[in-house]
């Protein structure tokens, strides 16, 4: 493989040699200057802390956060916490896209169902989900069950409205032609609605995944028993800074990572797609 | 041209489409037979309701009143007998060019081996055996219309409807694949309803134009096409002293029609 770019790049004329060279440069800057700005403000943070120039009680140290994060990885807290918010996350994320997909297509099946629904939609969307979670956990009790709850109800109506848009936007004429070969409601859904549609359930999915972890946290800090959103609000009740900085790094990280794990996908399919 | 066989005959069409603010009548006492075989353009101002009348033939909307009838038989829904060639292509990116030209087989559910190997025969036939396996956006505007028509064409439609087919394309594409289709068409021996607005496209290579007037649009007049030689080439009917004739009066009936309706 490696050996066949170079080959190949003998062929080339000197001018889009020096081209791709210039790329290749400029990708390293850019590359070097993501990673040299958090080298920078984890040292200037280390530093100003040392020098007492601010107070690391209040405002933590990476030093300090390394060591938290060690006390809890060798306690076991840290893994336990871990899995609870991405196992909430990753079933909450699960439902809430399913159920926004079958719904989305309810709907467009039945456009007088859109009609209908269209006040509702647009006041659930405006309507902050938080606020529903005293209703919640007063319904379904301060466990695991609430809080994937909560990344449901964040996550579904985001997804119905997305999907929904994509599938309405079919064009019209395609429609058509479909309907002069006499194709029936499903035909029309599975031909060609859904198949057009794929690029747009894959960037929503980009989406609900970060939705699904703000219904998670928001879940945890009302419920307060287990999980990432758990140790932050724990961590800011007992005044320990330290367990609030670690559980928002981690934090951070886990939306990373659940979030490269969808662009993958998406990529896999667009490779797939060429 | 020889009398054949009635396909098709429209009996006192009349449509009329409903917004809030108000009723309009689109067509209205339209009689017209189409005989087997026949090229047929209908040729008039824009918004006349030439589109409206290749709906109601393809079944996909009902008239307001009057009736479609096919090898004399009423006709209600869109059938097999019917394929709908429209504007753009519409080929479906995520598809290959053999599986666009399967879609309409797949939809009636005829899709067998008979079907599938005359599919791939037509694909072959008018030059596409090469592009089988690409996608639709590596095909130029009129390779995709082509592989439009031989969707069309894969289900074995008796009648054609070709709504303004070529009029996405640029001057060159459109004359090459206007000609190209009509030798397909011709070829394959259908009868085809062009709906256009390019009067030399509708005069090279039609039996007949129809020519609608203003909305309400009726049929002005039917104009006979007759180059006096079947095997004439559509490029050498350009050349002919017939081609203006046709042209000029076909050009007039429109102009004479716009001055008439704007007393």
């Amino acid at each position: 493989m490696m050996k066949e770019k170079i080959k190949a790049s003998n062929k080339y004329s000197k001018e889009h040699i020096l081209f791709l060279k210039s790329h290749r440069k400029n990708l390293l800057k850019i590359k070097f200057f993501q990673i040299g700005i958090l080298f920078l403000i984890i040292a200037l943070w280390e530093l100003l802390s040392r020098l007492k120039i601010i107070d690391s009680f209040l405002m933590s140290s990476p030093s300090r956060v390394i060591n938290t994060f060690y006390t809890l990885y060798i306690s076991g807290q840290l893994w336990n916490n871990v899995i609870y918010t991405v196992t909430e996350t990753i079933v909450g994320f699960a439902l809430g896209t399913t159920l926004g997909i079958l719904i989305a297509t309810f709907i467009w099946w039945f456009p007088f169902s859109f009609r209908v629904a269209e006040p509702y939609l647009v006041v659930l969307n405006a309507l902050p989900k938080v606020a529903l979670g005293p209703i919640i956990i007063v319904w379904m009790g301060a466990g695991m069950g609430s809080i994937i709850l909560m990344a449901l109800l964040v996550s579904v109506i985001i997804s119905v409205m997305n999907v929904l848009n994509g599938f309405r936007e079919v064009s019209k004429d395609k429609i058509l032609l479909m309907k002069s070969f006499g194709a029936n409601k499903s035909q029309i859904f599975f031909k060609l609605v859904l198949p057009s549609n794929i690029g747009n359930i894959i960037s929503t999915l980009k989406i609900n995944v970060g939705m699904s972890l703000i219904g998670v946290i928001t879940g945890e800090f009302l419920v307060s028993e287990s999980g990432i959103g758990y140790l932050i609000v724990y961590g800011g009740q007992v005044f320990k800074m330290d367990l609030v900085m670690t559980g928002i790094i981690v934090l951070g990280f886990l939306a990373w990572a659940m979030y490269s794990c969808v662009a993958k996908m998406e990529t896999y399919y667009i490779n797939k797609e060429q | 041209m020889e009398l054949k066989e009635k396909i098709l005959e429209l009996k006192d069409i009349k449509m009329q489409y409903h917004t809030l603010e108000q009723e309009t009548v689109a067509v209205k006492n339209i009689n017209l037979d189409i005989y087997n075989g026949e090229f047929l353009s209908i040729v008039g101002p824009s918004g006349c309701g030439k589109s409206t009348i290749l709906s109601i033939v393809s079944g996909l909307i009902k008239p307001s009143a009057g009736e479609v009838r096919l090898n004399k038989k009423c006709k209600n829904i869109s059938g097999t007998d019917i394929g709908y060639m429209l504007q753009r292509d519409y080929l479906f990116e995520w598809r290959t060019i053999e599986q666009n030209v399967l879609l309409g087989l797949e939809i009636k559910k005829i899709l067998d081996e008979e079907s599938y190997s005359y599919a791939q025969e037509l694909i072959d036939k008018y030059e596409l055996g090469k592009f089988r396996n690409y996608y639709p956006n590596q095909l130029s505007g009129g390779m995709r219309q082509k592989v439009a028509l031989i969707r069309t064409l894969a289900v074995k439609p008796q009648i054609l409807l070709l709504d303004e087919p070529f009029s996405a394309l640029d001057f060159q594409t459109r004359i090459n694949l206007s000609e190209e289709v009509w030798d397909i068409i011709k070829g394959e021996q259908k009868t085809a309803i062009l709906v256009t607005h390019d009067i030399s496209e509708a005069v090279t290579l039609s039996d007949r134009v129809v020519i609608f007037s203003k909305r309400p649009s009726e049929i002005r007049k039917i104009l006979i096409i007759d180059f006096g030689d079947s095997k004439i080439q559509i490029k050498e009917k350009r050349k002919k002293e017939k081609f203006n004739e046709y042209f000029d009066i076909i050009w007039s009936e429109l102009n004479d029609e716009r001055k008439d309706k704007g007393k």
